[in-house]
């Protein structure tokens, strides 16, 4: 044994030392390789390299191409490009960019903001080439600068392309806006690896459908072989790959209803959202206040940016998809028809309604003192009646309340094609387990499902999440998910890409369940507490007002708007849809410290549906067209 | 005779420094970091700072690599097992917590420096197997380099998935050198291959975006001038253009001009080369041979099968880099991010070399003395 291991090592030694043999040819072949490589590159091919080393100072030069156009389902373009001059700074040519920017004022005129929105540019984007110092050069300024250039090594007048919205702050977080790609960007665009396809490129999607098809609007980079001289400049074009355009996008949204419904709103804030219940096509998605998206164009300005960064009125947060506001009794509607489904309630079980509900040794309160009397279900919903609905809530328990709003879409992301879209939540048992710590905080309390049932509590949704269970409903229990863009067209190829209908879920009822709630919602329209709103409707519609509280008020206490602080009172929803039979158009409205909800949400409810059936421009409102909107940016600026 | 006895202490510290240390070795490695400082030089003339910081780079490498070569392989050896097992666990931690710089995760933070813990591989693997094999001398059997095809796969995987594939090809080539010196049969060799080429396609569909189109544009780097085609197409006309006797030092158009990416790290031998010219790259040829042949002869006669081992992995470590590196350069490989041995800005790379050089010299003392 002891001799074979021996042996063995000596074998292995011997075994060793042949392969250090091999391990030495494979290295003399290896070299020997990259030896004839060098032969060939270098003597061979010698002439060829050097001519290239000279052609060198032929550059590579980027094309950008043009950004696709969105336009809106009857084709009026939202989002366009025209090509202005800028005047932009090469700061790597440039010895003392404040000396020189001083010199420039001479010919061009550059303001204050000019300057600071410069310096800011250079702090945020260390490798750009050149830097806009300008943007908008009138004809005269670029004839003053064309005829001093000489002057200024390092500064030159580029033709570029902006983008332009039409239609000014409507419509702001739908189409979102560009902003200049910053390091951030950049990283992201190298990781992606598209990078390469972004060269010449300053701007890039930020916010909106701009970001969300950024990869189908910006187009494919082409680039040019330029011969140029000893500074840089560009003496002739040896050859061009053309750069190929973005595609287009169209819209689901009606830019006209859009405009209707941003100007129903005022200066008040809140959000709208309608969606076409046969496809979930986003009809118009309202976030009041709103944006100019025309200032983030060129690189913007940083007060302004700080104003819509400070404003209490938060003017960049999409409250449609991402605003969170308990539903109040907009959630009746669902909650009666989960009493029908699951047997708790007939249409014709009524109770007694003194105003109140003694639940644990507390009150509930209804709206109405002295409450509603005999209620049925018809009338719960026409008249909102909350002690319906406390007892209603008690009986079901929180589990199967959650169960059947689950489905909905209540508490959960839609999945629509923007950024930004806030979960809610949607109450139950484990819901809290999860949300809370500590054990006592974790248990459910029956009392907590007694202010579910008036979508009080730790109710909260998104304006859109709303709107899609309202479609939901009427349209026969299917949810599609919710998009703003229909379809892509790259105009080179004619290729279109339809951005599908999808099915989020599907909640099954029984029909004769969900018309008796769709009649008990042309109720609250006809005779119930959105009648006045609805007076003299040429069309059948249901509606539903909701009011939620934004403080909590003690029991016994009686909510005083007047001694309220405007921030502190209700908001105003109402959620809606029309026409009765087959309808098309759902929605949902909140006004944010608008007060009862048919006071303020209602009434625009209305305004929008007057549009959408009947293209009705409400009256005393006169619709500013995109070219006047255009005119009044050109002046502003 | 005050003279003779000043000078005398001297003599001895002056020996005592050289001990152990081979002077072959060392006079071939300074001459080619000496040469890479001259070229990294011309690479950034825009930042001189940088020949200063790689000199001291220089000074930390070769006092890492006495250090290494006064211990005896035994001491090595009883560093393989920790070394490898701390390296997995950097490993591990980079995985789970490591920064993202360029979409992969290669980082981590220590303190106040972070480093990349797969560079720490490069030398604990082949150590590792290097002392597994010495423990299984004269017993080995399929089953051992089964084992050890294991110790490499484990830290190739965790490396390939960060992700860093050229780090990965080199920790794992220096893995299988052990394995290929210690003596696995051409037939499993040939199997494994065999079964290699069989997943290639599969294995495909695993890379990166970008890992593909590395490989796609060094077929043809034409087909994204913009993107990642230019480093080839730059790098291939810097090295074109040198021609037979280059254009001298300081001189070269394209590493001035600024036409080569990564200058003064992995492209480095473009400047070179460009400068150089043929003249100059085969000179450099040179230098590697000898040095990967004196490295391959002291494995030849290390005392012990752990000695051996990582002497002769270390050699073909210093192989690889060097042909991966101007392969890639010249257009005949595809870009992965290894440095040009010796003559690439960093100090991390220069420190391992330095220590493998380092445990090349302490192989070399400790070698057999009767040649059987």
């Amino acid at each position: 044994m002891r001799g074979s291991e021996i042996r063995n090592s000596e074998q292995e030694l011997q075994q060793f030392q042949l392969r250090v043999g091999i391990a030495g040819a494979v290295v003399i072949a290896a070299f020997a390789l990259l030896g004839a490589r060098f032969l060939w590159l270098q003597v061979l091919q010698h002439d060829v390299y050097q001519a290239k080393a000279e052609d060198n100072r032929i550059s590579i030069v980027p094309v950008t191409p043009n950004r696709g156009l969105i336009v809106d389902r009857n084709g009026v373009v939202v989002a366009r490009n025209y090509s202005g001059y800028t005047l932009e700074i090469y700061p790597r040519r440039v010895k003392n960019i404040e000396r020189t920017i001083d010199a420039l004022t001479e010919y061009v005129d550059i303001t204050t903001r000019d300057r600071v929105r410069f310096r800011k540019l250079l702090q945020e984007t260390r490798n750009a080439e050149s830097l806009p110092v300008k943007n908008r050069l009138s004809d005269e300024e670029v004839a003053k600068f064309a005829a001093n250039r000489f002057r200024f090594e390092g500064v030159e007048i580029r033709a570029r392309l902006f983008r332009q919205y039409p239609f000014g702050d409507v419509g702001s977080h739908v189409l979102g806006y560009l902003g200049r790609i910053n390091t951030q960007d950049q990283q992201k665009l190298e990781d992606d690896g598209v990078g390469a396809n972004y060269r010449g490129t300053d701007y890039i999607g930020k916010a909106g459908v701009e970001a969300t098809y950024e990869s189908e609007l910006h187009g494919t980079t082409g680039f040019e072989q330029v011969e140029i001289d000893a500074a840089g400049r560009g003496i002739r074009t040896l050859s061009r790959t053309a750069s190929q355009p973005g595609s287009n996008a169209t819209l689901e949204l009606d830019m006209r209803l859009q405009q209707v419904a941003e100007i129903a709103f005022g200066d008040r804030r809140g959000a709208l959202v309608a969606v076409d219940p046969s496809s979930g096509g986003v009809l118009a998605l309202v976030s009041k206040p709103g944006f100019d998206p025309n200032l983030f164009v060129d690189g913007i300005d940083p007060q302004y940016w700080a104003e819509l960064q400070g404003s209490p009125d938060k003017p960049l947060n999409n409250r449609a998809v991402s605003g969170l506001y308990p539903p109040g009794s907009t959630l009746k509607p669902y909650l009666a028809l989960a009493a029908l489904e699951t047997g708790k309630r007939t249409p014709r079980s009524s109770i007694f309604d003194p105003g109140y509900f003694d639940f644990g040794g507390r009150r509930f309160r209804d709206d109405k003192k002295g409450g509603h009397g005999t209620v049925d279900l018809y009338k719960s919903i026409v008249d909102s009646c909350d002690t319906y609905y406390y007892h209603l809530a008690n009986d079901m328990g929180i589990e199967a309340i959650a169960r059947f709003l689950g489905p909905f879409g209540f508490g959960s992301r839609s999945g629509i094609d923007l950024a930004g879209e806030s979960t809610g939540v949607l109450p139950s048992p484990e819901w809290k387990l999860k949300r809370f710590k500590r054990p006592e905080q974790q248990k459910w309390y029956a009392g907590e499902t007694i202010s579910i049932g008036i979508g009080q509590g730790y109710n909260s949704y998104t304006p859109l999440q709303l709107a899609q269970a309202m479609a939901t409903l009427v349209n026969g229990g299917t949810m599609y998910k919710p998009r703003l863009v229909a379809q892509v067209d790259n105009p080179r190829t004619g290729e279109r890409r339809v951005v599908d209908r999808e099915v989020n879920t599907r909640v099954r009822f029984r029909p004769e369940h969900v018309d008796f709630i769709k009649r008990a919602m042309a109720g609250v329209n006809k005779e119930g507490t959105g009648a006045r709103a609805f007076a003299g409707a040429q069309y059948s519609s249901g509606g539903k007002t909701g009011t939620a509280q934004v403080i909590g008020m003690k029991q016994g206490e009686k909510y005083d708007e007047a001694k309220v602080a405007e921030r502190f009172r209700d908001h105003s929803l109402f959620i809606a849809f029309a026409p009765l039979e087959s309808p098309k158009i759902a929605l949902a409205v909140i006004v944010e410290n608008g007060g009862f909800g048919a006071r303020a949400a209602a009434p625009i409810s209305r305004t929008v549906l007057d549009y959408f059936l009947l293209g009705k421009v409400p009256a005393g409102l006169t619709m500013p067209t995109p070219e006047d909107e255009a005119a009044e940016a050109e002046e502003s600026d | 005779m005050a003279v003779l006895e000043s000078r005398l202490p001297f003599r001895r510290v002056f020996a005592r420094i050289t001990e152990g240390i081979d002077p072959g070795l060392l006079i071939i490695m300074l001459s080619l970091s000496l040469l890479g400082l001259a070229t990294l030089f011309s690479a950034s003339y825009e930042n001189p700072g940088r020949v200063v910081n790689q000199a001291v780079n220089l000074a930390v490498a070769l006092a890492a690599m006495w250090l290494i070569a006064q211990l005896a392989p035994q001491t090595m050896m009883r560093f393989a097992v920790p070394a490898y097992i701390i390296g997995l666990c950097f490993l591990v931690a980079v995985a789970l917590f490591g920064d993202v710089v360029n979409g992969a995760r290669r980082w981590l933070h220590v303190g106040v420096t972070r480093f990349q813990p797969s560079e720490m591989m490069k030398l604990a693997l082949p150590l590792m197997l290097a002392w597994y094999f010495h423990r299984k001398e004269s017993t080995l059997n399929l089953r051992h380099f089964a084992v050890g095809a294991l110790i490499l796969l484990v830290p190739f995987g965790l490396i390939v998935r960060q992700p860093d594939l050229g780090t990965a090809a080199l920790v794992g080539a220096a893995g299988f050198y052990v394995i290929f010196f210690a003596g696995i049969s051409w037939k499993v060799l040939a199997t494994v291959a065999g079964l290699g080429m069989a997943v290639l396609p599969l294995a495909w569909g695993f890379l990166h975006d970008y890992q593909r189109r590395r490989i796609l544009t060094l077929l043809d780097p034409s087909t994204d001038p913009l993107g990642a085609g230019y480093h080839i197409i730059q790098s291939t006309i810097a090295v074109g253009s040198g021609g037979f006797s280059g254009k001298g030092w300081l001189n070269g158009t394209q590493a001035h001009l600024e036409f080569i990416p990564e200058r003064h790290t992995d492209f480095i031998f473009a400047v070179f080369s460009e400068e150089f010219g043929l003249i100059g790259n085969l000179l450099l040829l040179i230098l590697y041979s000898f040095l990967i042949a004196r490295a391959l002869m002291i494995a030849n006669s290390a005392a012990t099968v752990f000695a051996r081992l990582l002497a002769g992995a270390i050699a073909l470590m210093f192989f690889t880099y060097a042909f991966v590196n101007m392969g890639m350069v010249s257009g005949i490989l595809p870009v992965v991010g290894v440095p040009l041995p010796f003559l690439s800005y960093g100090g991390t790379a220069l420190l391992t070399l330095f220590i493998g050089a380092g445990m090349l010299m302490s192989v070399h003392r400790h070698r057999r003395l009767v040649q059987t």
